[in-house]
């Protein structure tokens, strides 16, 4: 095994490195389609790095990053849906399931700066105060995982049953622009791009940051030793609700950037199955790694897109296995190789 | 009123089922501190066995066959888990978690593969059609049938962990696990056996699942959910605070139907669970413990 890490490792190190420069010159090489695809794949990574500082560094496994995800991928596509709209109609799936008039929620929604604004502030408050309920009472990180879960199944089945104001299972699609560009248009779709790679490339040089200042070690001390960190005068709680509210505005603010790529948001991104997919994101990475997390991203949902189109249900099987195998044989991932840390 | 008094019956057949898809789940975490995502594939896999069996046993007692041979058929699965995941990731509870939910979407799949992904329909037997009428209300034997079966469980649970010997050892791990361990108790052997047992609970109520309605890969993912907000709600490894959390939660889940669709009703299921967490963190029964990090 060491001879192989010897030779693997070097390789792995400067995939972060290489992974960027294909970034940056990826607009002059890849066909539309694929852009958009790798585009897709980097709002994935967005969220991945909040899970990364939540699981790796603050030891709270969220089962239901997929529900802010979709907060985001939502408030986007509302705006969107009344864009496009000539005064005084509403939405097309709206006349359809025989409604007469908007409902007062969506209003807002017309102006885009309340819409962006939404995709980041709902999923960080709703996350925030997700967090502090169970936290500010010492309820324990499995409980946490499991209500994480119950929350993801809870939002999916709601999305779904509201028909006539969410557009309930197919979820909201046929966007035509965005702030007055054209989504179909090539230069829409590049500078979506690039805004995309900035905000990866901002998220993670932000987190990098955070969890090497003082804020990050307390993370880790109430990861390892919650009573011993209130033993030295800090309560844990501030820490943790801030970290998975920011955790949940990335996984927003993915969700936001998502949908303007895929064209479409639906329950089927955000429910419970998505929701632990996002972990394994994570997992294959490496979960004290920033840069594993994008890693992760990318190459698991590479692989599901070449498996999943040619053979469905052997991706089921594939990332079953993957979950028992990277957890049991490699709890630190990729970014574990790199370091050449075989536990 | 009969409307509320229907709603309240079906409210406690509901808890019923909550309560056979959650005793397992509660006991291994009491136990072991670990959460199988795969509890809910026990649930499956229980229903299957019972279609099986019944298209080998048919005949007015093949329900009754299939309950221990869906207990058992599930207790060797959960064994098989506990002995190659479960028990190599002891020390890592949230990886536990991970692990076992790729077991379940293994075992998901591979019952989409083999069955179909529509399902497989159960025949109850005819003793169990038709149903008691009490003035305005109907009660119908399948549902009487599913509580009953709850509470012989529940009973025959509650003798083994009181009067048996393994009881006394799972209690004994149950308090204080490095002490039981340093007594001779192989507490390996115990966290298997509990495994084990709670799995086959849960195959038992798949057989319930099985007479509601059909069998299908996914059967076990509604009544999963469900189930660990009652492990929340409970308290550690508590028998009394499971069913206590499972009546609740079965009679809130049923009555909250009455005013709102099933979709907001399960929302309401999981604020109701939070805001209990807000006056009780340890649960509904709290295990007594003087560790400060139990």
């Amino acid at each position: 095994m060491t001879a192989l890490n010897d030779r693997i490792r070097p390789a792995l190190r400067v995939l972060p490195w290489a992974l960027l420069a294909f970034a940056v010159a990826a607009p002059f090489l890849l066909s539309g389609y694929d852009l958009n695809l790798l585009a897709r794949f980097m709002a994935m990574g967005i969220l991945a790095l909040g899970i990364v500082m939540i699981w790796g560094h603050g030891g709270i496994l969220s089962l239901g990053q997929g529900v802010f995800f979709g907060l985001g991928g939502y408030a986007v596509a509302m705006h969107m849906k009344l864009a496009d709209l000539p005064a005084g109609e509403i939405p097309d799936f709206m006349v359809w399931s025989g409604r007469e008039a908007l409902p007062w929620w969506w209003e807002p929604f017309a102006s885009p700066a309340f819409a962006i604004a939404a995709a980041l502030l709902v999923p960080a408050l709703l996350g925030a105060l997700f967090a502090w309920a169970v936290f500010h009472r010492r309820v324990g990180g499995t409980y946490f995982a499991l209500i994480t879960q119950a929350l993801a199944l809870a939002f999916a089945t709601l999305v779904i049953s509201q028909q006539d104001a969410t557009g309930g299972f197919n979820g909201l699609t046929d966007f035509y622009s965005i702030l007055g560009f054209g989504i179909a248009s090539p230069r829409t779709a590049t500078g979506l791009y690039w805004l995309t790679l900035a905000i990866l490339c901002g998220a993670f040089v932000g987190l990098r940051w955070l969890l090497a200042s003082r804020f990050g070690m307390l993370l880790r001390a109430a990861r390892d030793g919650e009573n011993r960190v209130r033993f030295l005068g800090y309560s844990p709680v501030p820490f943790k609700v801030v970290a998975f509210a920011l955790a949940a505005m990335l996984a927003g603010a993915g969700g936001a950037l998502f949908t303007l790529h895929a064209g479409v948001v639906s329950p089927a991104l955000i429910g419970v199955v998505p929701s632990i997919e996002m972990v394994i994101f994570v997992a294959v990475g490496g979960r004290y790694s920033l840069a594993g997390a994008i890693v992760g991203a990318l190459a698991i949902n590479l692989a599901r897109d070449a498996v999943s189109s040619a053979f469905p249900e052997l991706w089921l099987y594939l990332m079953g296995a993957l979950f028992i195998l990277v957890v049991t044989l490699m709890p630190n991932g990729l970014a574990g190789l790199v370091r050449g840390q075989a536990k | 009123m009969d409307l509320f008094l229907n709603q309240l019956f079906n409210g406690v057949s509901l808890a019923s089922l909550y309560l056979l898809a959650s005793l397992g789940l509660a006991l291994s975490f009491g136990l072991m501190r670990v959460i199988n995502m795969a509890h809910g594939e026990m649930l499956m896999l229980g229903g299957y066995l019972a279609w099986a069996t019944l298209s080998v046993v048919p005949g007015p007692a093949g329900i009754l066959v299939a309950i221990p041979v869906a207990f058992a058929g599930a207790a060797a699965m959960g064994g098989v888990i506990q002995v190659g995941l479960v028990r190599r990731l002891s020390a890592r509870p949230l990886d536990t978690l991970l692990a076992t939910w790729g077991v379940s979407l293994i075992l998901q799949q591979a019952a989409r593969d083999l069955f179909g992904a529509v399902g497989v329909e159960v025949r109850a037997p005819a003793w169990l059609d038709g149903g008691l009428t009490l003035g305005g209300i109907v009660l119908p034997s399948t549902r009487l049938f599913i509580i009953a079966v709850a509470i012989v469980v529940l009973a025959a649970l509650t003798l083994v962990l009181l009067k048996t010997r393994i009881g006394l050892l799972v209690r004994a791990v149950n308090q204080d696990r490095m002490m039981a361990s340093a007594t001779g108790i192989d507490v390996g052997r115990v966290d298997l056996t509990v495994f084990c047992l709670g799995s086959g609970i849960a195959g038992a109520a798949g057989v319930m699942l099985a007479l509601l309605g059909p069998v299908t890969p996914s059967v076990g993912q509604a009544y999963i959910i469900p189930a660990f907000l009652v492990v929340v709600m409970g308290g550690l490894g508590s028998v009394t605070g499971t069913t206590v959390a499972a009546a609740v939660l079965g009679v809130f889940a049923a009555l909250a139907q009455m005013f709102v669709d099933v979709s907001v009703s399960q929302m309401l299921l999981l604020i109701f669970v939070v805001l209990f967490i807000q006056i009780r963190p340890q649960g509904v029964v709290a295990a007594r413990t003087r560790q400060l990090d139990a």
